[in-house]
């Protein structure tokens, strides 16, 4: 019988051989983040310039002398990400407008985890996603600062046990709720949104290439399992980031021009727990904080649903 | 001869990087700084300039565009001051070691606190070892001349090195001065379009931005440092083909009347003029006093320092900003430095006048000599104070 998951399988095998991103590279055993980035890639191809900022994917790519880039890159620093990747769109711009270099389509990409994204780097992006600038921006979230030693940004979940946001015998772990990225990007107007994530990779592939298309600044947030911050096994990640989409705490959605729609729906979401109980960083939660956890994205769920709904 | 015209010298800065075809500017608005890009927006809103102009969020973001657009190949300017300097200033100390040679100039003005927005060096002096070459200039024409010379030098392949051009918050910036113009020909041929050798685009993909090691750091760090003291040689021979087609020559130290002085005045942008005002009523009166003039503060230019100051006995330097609970200001500290294994060396006596824009006259360069002659004669070696301070 042919369902959602063999479909998957099979479609992935149409996917491009071509690696722009070279093996080699110095990231974790499991890590969803470097997976993420080269999907991206193979998405969008070989025309792209990828700006990337500080952060986990920056050091495990790029010890001067070695690069496994194969796509230019650039790193400058951490908060400047979305600015930088707006030079140099503006420079493509002018350059080929004055003849300097040949027109062709070259897609501007810009990269940083949550902290790069949500944190310090939110600034630099508003600025982008105003001006109006022709870019993919991709937000690596792996929920927490982990290039540091897995430190709590405004990305983390509620709950979470950190480095600054420790189980202690006032505190359980992080005492605020996930900053929603997506969001806020969609409140600058951009023509396109999505979250995506590398369990799903056929749908992580469209909206990029979606992305790519559109003409304007859109923006795609990456749910990025990470084992080393998240205390889970490393073959657990892509089913984690599926857990994650499938008990709603991490919903597959676009903005499209504004307009709302689910990528991926459930009648039912599945039990948090069992999304939960692979990850250290929630072994202390109780069932009763689960619960209260649970009660909150099943609200945020079905607002979101709402907004899909009526389009807005 | 270009043409004459009295114009204010922001609005002339703004005029050079029109003629210099920069590609991509990107600022962000900042006192004393603003007539520079409101000017070149206008520029660009007539259709006198193809550039992409934009206001970004920030003086970070905006050096930042600078960084992504000079990194694909455009040539690219911003400019700025003060707070916006020292926001910006964790990307100053990127860009060198990149080889971008963008161009910024700085309206100098005033860190805070307290804050205030009148002119002093404390701005730039934050940034003193960010790696840019630094120009410092004493009126209009220089800040004019000095962004064709800027980009003609950071963009040369033996350079390629970003550049600081100091001007004067509102001394400079918004005084309306005689700026002689150059005919756009000539520009075109002493500044050739930006032929970078690295670029980023797909068709040669390369990395730039990479972490080192401590294995490799120190490597990295010489290399930088190799770069901007070996340019020196460039710097001059830039000056002299601007020299050559303008008639007006540079040198990275002036020097006003000091082959016989026997006390210099030591200053840096624009109170060279005043101080020479000062160093002519002193000369009449029979007293042997020079002045000398930094217009070349990073790579500093020490061999050129010391050949326009072995003679004399006591250098009287004005700094415009205080290195709190340090040696004194920060170009007395360095002309110390330059001098302290010279056999023979002069006396240094260090002032620090005119922070926060307050007006030093003639006759206060007149009061600080005198008053600086008189602490060296009673054996006072480590002579610093802030001058005109109400107590």
């Amino acid at each position: 019988m042919i369902t959602t998951e063999n479909l998957n399988v099979f479609a992935v095998r149409t996917l491009t051989q071509k690696e722009h991103m070279a093996p080699g590279h110095r990231a974790c055993q499991g890590c969803a983040e470097v997976l993420a980035v080269r999907l991206v890639l193979k998405a969008i191809g070989r025309n792209v310039i990828m700006c990337s900022a500080t952060g986990c994917m920056e050091i495990i790519s790029s010890p001067l002398p070695f690069t496994a880039w194969r796509v230019p890159w650039f790193h400058v620093a951490f908060e400047n990400t979305a600015a930088v990747a707006s030079g140099v769109e503006s420079a493509l711009k002018v350059l080929m407008r004055k003849g300097k270099i040949p027109r062709k389509k070259i897609v501007t990409l810009a990269q940083a985890g949550d902290g790069g994204t949500a944190d310090i780097g939110m600034q630099a992006l508003s600025g982008a996603l105003e001006r109006g600038h022709n870019m993919i921006y991709v937000c690596t979230d792996n929920e927490a600062y982990m290039n540091t030693g897995i430190q709590r940004s405004s990305s983390t979940p509620f709950g979470a046990s950190t480095t600054t946001s420790p189980v202690g015998k006032a505190q359980m772990g992080q005492i605020t709720w996930k900053k929603n990225m997506a969001a806020i990007a969609a409140a600058h107007n951009i023509p396109y949104v999505a979250t995506a994530c590398p369990s799903y990779p056929i749908d992580l592939i469209e909206k990029v290439k979606k992305a790519a298309a559109v003409e304007g600044p859109s923006y795609i947030h990456i749910l990025s399992v990470c084992p080393t911050g998240w205390r889970s096994l490393p073959e657990l990640s892509i089913k984690l980031g599926r857990l994650a989409v499938e008990t709603g705490v991490f919903p597959l959605y676009e903005v499209e021009n504004g307009r709302y729609h689910m990528s991926l729906d459930f009648p039912e979401l599945r039990p948090l727990k069992e999304y939960t109980k692979w990850q250290g960083r929630f072994r202390h939660l109780t069932d009763d904080k689960l619960a209260e956890i649970e009660k909150r994205l099943h609200e945020e769920y079905k607002h979101l649903k709402a907004r899909a709904e009526t389009g807005i | 001869m270009g043409k004459r015209v009295g114009m204010e010298v922001s609005i002339a800065a703004a005029e050079a990087v029109r003629q210099s075809k920069v590609d991509v500017i990107s600022a962000y608005p900042i006192t004393p700084q603003t007539h520079v890009v409101e000017h070149l927006s206008e520029i660009v809103a007539n259709g006198e300039m193809d550039a992409e102009f934009f206001c970004v969020e920030s003086e970070h973001s905006a050096l930042s565009v600078c960084v992504g657009s000079e990194a694909t190949g455009a040539r690219s300017f911003t400019c700025t001051s003060s707070q916006g300097l020292a926001l910006m200033s964790e990307i100053t100390y990127i860009v060198p070691p990149l080889r971008l040679p963008i161009l910024m100039i700085l309206s100098n003005r005033t860190l805070s606190a307290p804050l205030s927005i009148w002119n002093d060096h404390s701005d730039v002096m934050s940034i003193r070892d960010c790696g840019w070459i630094q120009y410092f200039c004493e009126n209009g024409q220089e800040v004019y001349d000095h962004v064709f010379i800027g980009y003609r030098l950071g963009e040369d392949r033996d350079v390629l090195l970003p550049v600081i051009v100091n001007m004067d918050g509102f001394t400079l910036s918004h005084v309306i001065e005689p700026i002689e113009l150059i005919d756009q020909e000539k520009i075109d041929k002493f500044l050739p379009p930006y032929a970078p050798i690295y670029t980023l685009h797909p068709d040669r993909p390369v990395t730039m931005g990479a972490f080192a090691l401590p294995s490799i750091f120190a490597e990295a760090k010489k290399a930088q440092e190799v770069v901007i003291r070996s340019s020196i040689p460039k710097i001059l021979e830039v000056w002299k083909a601007f020299g050559d087609m303008t008639g007006r020559y540079y040198q990275p130290i002036e020097t006003y009347k000091a082959e016989d002085a026997e006390t210099l005045l030591l200053t840096m942008g624009s109170f060279g003029e005043t101080a020479s005002v000062a160093v002519d009523t002193m000369r009449e009166k029979g007293k042997p006093v020079g002045l000398v003039k930094i217009r070349l503060w990073r790579p500093f230019p020490f061999d050129a320092f010391k050949e326009a100051t072995r003679r004399a006995k006591r250098i009287v330097v004005i700094d415009r900003a205080v290195s709190v609970g340090g040696p004194g200001g920060p170009v007395a500290s360095e002309v110390k430095s330059a001098v302290y294994g010279e056999e023979s060396r002069p006396m240094i006596y260090d002032f620090v006048a005119g922070i926060s824009g307050r007006d030093v006259s003639p006759s206060d360069f007149i009061k600080m000599v005198e008053k600086a002659e008189i602490e060296i004669n009673e054996g006072n070696k480590e002579g610093y104070e802030i001058y005109g301070v109400r107590e």
